[in-house]
């Protein structure tokens, strides 16, 4: 039952891990058990409820559906590098804190993640076009509305940085 | 010794309680550093997985692991044999004077629902046990399937337990029902039927455990109640003292959490192994085996005067347990204690049943049989206000419960009702009708009101334990073990205590979830904790409060009447103490820097199928929805515009919580309305992946406005009463309201998938 493993160089969160994994090693999985970041959670195994949302060179990929060995030359961004250099809470996590975006956390990094790169691409969405944005990842305890408020104080917040 | 609380007009003038703010774990949460039960390691740890059955209803006739542990890393393969005691004896009530089958660890010679655990696997890694788990060959002899909970209960059927599929019945005989149903001017009727819904909670069932220098099994999992070590502890042959259960913040739960799931798993593996062991349920075992919500039906006849004025009911209901009893019987009393709403009735007739099936068994889910009947009793108070031609909304008004009010099981109704409140704060908001987006859709305004107790049943004794105290440097510590379910229930006990104390919220520290170190405190069910370990908080506080006072009185020689507790400190007439000062002085003069309390909830007698009590539950909570929603006339789709939702919380102790747990159950119980079903053929349980099940998304859901209602009345702590539950009851119920007020019928039956709703526009258009 020995597997091959393969030497792969992750790079997360502008850091380098070097692990070895076999090669249906999920990126999920290699983040939270070989790299160590378990900000990252697993809701469904099956790319539906995107929880397990990173980033791979800014684009948000369900890490569940990703195999690591395929991430070896992308740039990873999970939740623990949302935070501003020095430690606080970047403008999307600063948002959900003041809209009260989060309940049991569990979703939290997954939406965190999505709305990071959905500001990239759309820097002031409108109401509807915030609730688009997080419309493909599930929570089941907020009902939403203040998941979609703290898209648009994100942007507000991001504005105010530029 | 005791000062008084606040009263309610002064909780208004609170610091903390009563305020918006930011719950505590939500930075670690967003900073992705809070560890979730499945985000710990020990090393050395072994995985473990249940082997399952893949049929509803069969004889075992033989099970093998050889070929199992011939795979390399394979480390254990346990069957029912290997279990210390195998049964887990069920405590319910309802029934008809025989024992209650126990259900199984690990099935040994019979199989009854599709997803029963047969073997437990322990291995290595995850590659190992998956490939063993293929390997335990287990042989069964299908047997037949019950599926349908009306047909189980025929004498004809097959029999999923010895003895009948009666599992569990309730009635109530109030007032002479067939008396005013042969008076009365208007009688209405209806059928109504519920589905089978899941939790889906992000978070997997999921957990570890570990042996640890003492002998003690330690075990840090996702669950509403730690307090299940002493389930553990029998199942696995060791004294209750010698399992621990840590719940750290859970990633949901929402009563899928609050039976065990893999706590007796682990229990096993590591005492077998030696070793560290942890199991994480797939999303597929949770959504296959994984205890649901009981699917109803229901039938009404209903009597009432010409004014409208309620005069009898007539329901009778039954309920599908799926294949062992959990905690059927309880929620089988809930629906029946809720039947017949809100609203007063002094002729009330109910018989209640719940049946054994192959179907997954049935358990807790938020509401707990409060919610299944608001489909119901909300639709025949519309067809009385029709009947009578008189406003559904007046007809409400008038029927609705008051303080003094007795409910048809008996209990009187101590704390004020502010149902007429709660319907206007909905009306008022909902905003004018919106115009339909095309002459293909209709647009409805929907309306329903509930009644949800909070508390757990009065003959179960209930009491929670809290321990409040002081830090030599001022900061206070909480130890209360309550498991935080993503509600902020830690988050509310810091503010009562930060209020109580006179010291900032950032200052106090709540130790939780911990069966070994945190004072007991009861599971996170039953929207009973705020409730329960907030009023132990609350008195703990206050005896602390006093002996601090104490101790300044000792230090400075000021009397106590001249002192009191402020920001910082205690205020004497020579200025602040700094509280750091105060718990020296207390120390230097023998008075104590803590308090242990314990609230005991009210309690009542049992009571065994006639529902007839002076104390059943502790308090209620009411509410009203109000919605917009729109119709598609050509293909059936409901999307809702709009939402209000308004309940008396009799003090709201975090608005902000009470918000988020509003707008939560608000979009859950819009999943049960419109889109959740967990689907069965013949027993086997055909919805195993997210992308079967249908959760509502940010796309799918209106705009949620509450109404947080504060009547100053509620048994909890400040006054407040239990939110968690409530306000998932009414959605279905509004939404069905609001389809019949766009097309003209009504939908019965649930989830209002476009079928069901096409069906009401036909029915409409021929009206």
């Amino acid at each position: 039952m020995t597997e091959t493993r393969y030497d792969v160089r992750l790079h997360v969160n502008g850091t380098v891990h070097d692990v070895q994994v076999p090669a249906r090693r999920l990126l999920s999985d290699a983040l939270r058990h070989d790299v160590g970041l378990t900000g990252t959670h697993v809701g469904c195994e099956h790319g539906v409820c995107g929880a397990c949302t990173v980033l791979m060179d800014g684009r948000p990929v369900r890490s569940c559906l990703v195999l690591a060995v395929s991430a070896v030359d992308a740039e990873i961004t999970t939740v623990e590098g949302l935070a501003d250099a020095d430690g606080s809470l970047g403008p999307v996590q600063q948002a959900f804190k003041e809209c009260h975006g989060l309940q049991c956390g569990f979703c939290t990094p997954g939406f965190l993640t999505t709305i990071t790169a959905g500001l990239e691409e759309n820097p002031s969405p409108t109401p509807e076009e915030a609730r688009e944005m997080v419309a493909g990842n599930l929570c089941r305890c907020t009902g939403y509305q203040n998941i979609v408020a703290s898209v648009l104080r994100a942007a507000e917040l991001r504005g105010g940085d530029a | 010794m005791t000062e008084t609380l606040p009263s309610t007009a002064d909780a208004r003038g609170t610091r903390v309680v009563n305020h918006g703010v930011k719950r505590q774990d939500s930075l670690e949460k967003l900073l992705g550093k809070t560890r979730y039960a499945g985000d710990f390691d020990v090393a050395g740890q072994l995985h473990a997985r249940l082997v399952r059955s893949p049929v509803p209803s069969a004889r075992i006739v033989s099970r093998d692991a050889t070929a199992a542990m011939d795979v390399p890393g394979v480390v254990a393969v346990l069957f029912g044999e290997d279990v210390p005691n195998n049964d887990i004896p069920t405590n319910t009530a309802g029934i008809k004077g025989r024992p209650l089958p126990p259900s199984w660890v690990l099935a040994v010679d019979r199989v009854r629902y599709h997803g029963e655990p047969v073997a437990l696997v322990v291995a290595e890694n995850t590659r190992a046990l998956a490939a063993a788990e293929a390997l335990v060959d287990v042989e069964y002899d299908v047997l037949p399937v019950v599926s349908d909970p009306e047909a189980a209960l025929e004498h004809d059927s097959s029999e999923v337990h010895e003895g009948g599929n009666l599992l569990s019945q309730w009635r109530i005989d109030r007032g002479d029902v067939d008396g005013a149903f042969a008076d009365a001017p208007i009688i209405v009727e209806g059928r109504y039927e519920a589905q089978v819904v899941d939790h889906a909670y992000l978070e997997p069932e999921t957990g570890i455990g570990w042996l640890d220098d003492e002998g003690v099994i330690n075990i840090r999992v996702s669950t509403q109640e730690i307090e299940h070590y002493r389930r553990i502890a029998r199942v696995v042959g060791l004294p209750d003292a010698k399992v621990r259960v840590q719940a750290p913040y859970l990633g949901g739960g929402f009563g899928g959490k609050e039976d065990m799931t893999v706590e007796p798993y682990i229990a096993l593996a590591v005492l077998r192994t030696g070793r560290p062991v942890k199991m994480v349920w797939s999303r597929q075992e949770s959504l296959t085996a994984r205890a649901k919500r009981h699917p109803v039906r229901m039938h009404y006849r209903t009597a009432a005067a010409a004014d409208g004025t309620l005069l009898a009911h007539d329901i009778q209901i039954v309920s599908d347990a799926g294949a062992y009893p959990l905690l059927s019987g309880f929620v089988l009393l809930y629906i029946t204690l809720n039947a017949a709403g809100p609203y007063r009735c002094d002729n009330v007739r109910v018989h209640s049943r719940a049946a054994y099936t192959n179907n997954t068994p049935g358990s807790a889910f938020r509401g707990f049989g409060g919610m299944q009947p608001v489909l119901a009793y909300e639709a025949q108070i519309d067809k009385v206000a029709d009947a009578a031609g008189l406003d559904r909304v007046e007809v409400r008004k008038a029927n609705a419960f008051e303080a003094g009010d007795r409910i048809p099981a008996g209990q009187r109704i101590d704390t004020a009702v502010w149902l007429p409140q709660c319907i206007d704060a909905v009306l008022d908001a909902i905003g004018p009708r919106p115009v339909p987006s095309s002459p293909e859709h209709r647009v409805g305004l929907g309306l329903a009101c509930n009644v949800q107790p909070y508390g757990r049943v009065a003959w179960m004794n209930d009491s929670a334990s809290a321990w409040v105290g002081c830090e030599r440097d001022g900061g206070v510590v909480v130890r209360c073990g309550v498991p935080d379910v993503g509600g902020g229930q830690v988050s509310s006990l810091a503010q009562i205590a930060a209020e109580v104390l006179h010291v900032p919220l950032e200052k106090v520290t709540v130790h939780f979830g911990d069966s070994a170190r945190t004072p007991l405190a009861g599971r996170t069910t039953a929207t009973r904790q705020l409730y329960m370990s907030g009023n132990a908080v609350l008195s703990a506080a206050e005896e602390l409060r006093a002996q601090l006072v104490q101790g300044v009185v000792k230090g400075t020689g000021h009397g106590a009447a001249d002192l009191t507790l402020a920001e910082g400190g205690v205020l004497t007439p020579d200025g602040v103490v700094p509280l750091a000062e105060v718990v020296a002085m207390c120390m230097a003069n023998g008075v104590a820097i803590n308090a242990m309390k314990t609230y005991f909830a009210p309690t009542g007698e049992p009571v065994r199928e006639l529902v007839d009590s002076e104390r059943i539950v502790p308090d209620f909570t009411f509410g009203a929805h109000a919605a917009y929603v729109e119709v598609d006339t050509r293909t059936g789709e409901v999307r809702p515009l709009r939402y209000v939702a308004a309940h008396d919380v009799g003090r709201a102790i975090n608005p902000l919580s009470v918000r988020g747990q509003i707008e939560g159950a608000v979009v859950q119980g819009l999943g049960y309305a419109l889109s959740e079903r967990i689907v069965y053929d013949e027993g086997v349980n055909l919805t195993g992946a997210f992308y079967q099940y249908a959760i509502p998304t940010a796309a799918d859901c209106p705009e949620i406005e509450v109404k947080i209602l504060e009547s100053g009345e509620g048994v909890g702590p400040f006054h407040a009463r239990g939110i968690g539950e409530p306000p998932i009851g009414p959605c279905a119920a509004t939404i069905a309201s609001a389809v019949e007020d766009a097309v003209g019928a009504r939908p019965t039956t649930l989830p209002m998938l476009a079928e069901t709703v096409l069906a009401c526009v036909d029915e409409g258009a021929a009206r």
